[in-house]
């Protein structure tokens, strides 16, 4: 069971390269891995602990009011991920800027308490919460890899190749839409390539 | 308070730091409903009167109640709890008011809770002002929020009128969809970068 939840957060449901839900932090945060990362992990921790939260009171909330319930768990946990991230990270926290309360509002997040957590016992929704924020984590990083290393000649805030001219150009924001173009176009490519295969 | 910030915030909002393509806030309804130039416009300005409505009720609320009793911390719970009673009332306000309006901006309106343009500029006017380095005042708040309103607006319907286009072209199979709107909206963000040039924060001499 476990393996199934995972392998479908990030590969047959991919919640950036597949479902194509919260593009706004993954374009605005790829910029470099650290950011990435962080990005991701704050996500990671929110989702899981939502889902969890939401599927032990999914029988005290009524119908009607389910969302805006909803909303305030999420905002909860982003409050603390956002106290957390000023107190022991400030870099990233500047890095992330207004980012990190934009969670609340990451699709994927919600999308999940509303598809998956309302639905399903409280050990389940955690492993989709883990696999999901692990698949979303996972896309980040790949554009964030590509950015960095193409857009500053870094990686990890290191330098990469001698001699390499850098093309800023995938640092900021046109870079963003071109690159994650690219790799869906790359994983479209290979989807229709086995499809045909078959 | 003078008409110059006001210019200033303005073009910054629509071009400068265009929520969409320079700040990367508000894709999911750039790249949902960018498909028809009619549903386009309609979202557009649905999302511009929420936008309008949310920075003044929630600078209000940042202003006199959070800042005042030290409980900034409770700030995004706050904020998506205002908006989205906000986006209600406003749905049940027309309704009542006005049919004709509700009708054109109707069902873009729940969509428009969890768009992240709505929190995000409820966030920005709680900070400092770029080109001034003060906070917000109560005007320049509402006027940076219509005027993000009307730079998401002239995005999303330029991207929906060259999508149209878009129909007839013959792309590549694996580009076809998503991938062209993102090149697309690149080629667009290039563009948009050639406003970057005109820089107010050194006139202002801040």
């Amino acid at each position: 069971m476990i393996r199934e939840e995972l392998k479908r957060g990030i590969f047959t449901e991919n919640p950036i390269f597949i479902l194509v839900l919260g593009l706004c932090p993954s374009l605005a945060t790829s910029t470099s891995l650290q950011n990435a990362l962080g990005m991701g992990m704050a996500a990671t921790f929110v989702l899981t602990c939502s889902n969890v939260i939401i599927s032990m009171i999914k029988k005290v909330i009524p119908d009607k009011v389910r969302i805006p319930c909803y909303i305030v768990v999420i905002a909860t946990f982003v409050t603390i991920v956002q106290l957390v991230l000023k107190a022991y990270l400030p870099d990233l926290d500047k890095a992330l800027g207004i980012f990190v309360p934009l969670i609340v509002v990451n699709c994927i997040i919600l999308a999940r308490a509303e598809a998956f957590a309302s639905k399903n016992n409280i050990s389940r929704s955690f492993l989709d919460g883990i696999g999901i924020g692990l698949g979303f984590t996972a896309s980040l990083s790949i554009l964030s890899i590509i950015r960095e290393t193409l857009g500053a000649n870094k990686l990890w805030g290191l330098n990469f190749l001698p001699g390499f001219q850098p093309m800023t150009i995938f640092i900021l924001a046109p870079g963003g839409f071109f690159t994650i173009a690219l790799v869906m176009g790359i994983i479209n490519y290979m989807r229709q390539k086995k499809e045909t295969g078959k | 308070m003078n008409i110059a910030s006001i210019v200033q915030i303005s073009i910054g909002a629509i071009l400068i730091n265009n929520f969409v393509l320079a700040r990367f806030i508000g894709l999911c309804p750039f790249f949902g409903v960018s498909k028809k130039l009619s549903s386009a416009t309609g979202m557009g300005m649905a999302v511009t009167f929420v936008l309008a409505v949310a920075s003044t009720f929630t600078w209000i609320i940042d202003k006199y109640i959070l800042v005042r009793f030290n409980a900034t911390v409770l700030q995004t719970i706050v904020f998506i709890l205002v908006i989205a009673a906000l986006v209600q009332l406003v749905e049940m306000a027309l309704l009542k008011y006005s049919p004709l309006l509700y009708e054109a901006l109707g069902i873009y309106l729940p969509l428009i809770t969890t768009n992240c343009a709505i929190l995000g500029i409820a966030v920005i006017n709680s900070q400092d002002n770029v080109f001034t380095g003060k906070p917000y005042t109560f005007i320049e708040g509402v006027i940076n929020g219509i005027a993000t309103g009307v730079g998401f607006t002239l995005a999303l319907v330029l991207m929906a009128g060259i999508r149209e286009k878009l129909e007839l072209a013959n792309i590549p199979k694996p580009l076809r969809g998503l991938p062209i709107a993102f090149i697309t909206a690149g080629l667009m963000a290039i563009a948009f970068l050639g406003f970057s040039g005109l820089n107010f924060i050194q006139n202002s001499g801040g």
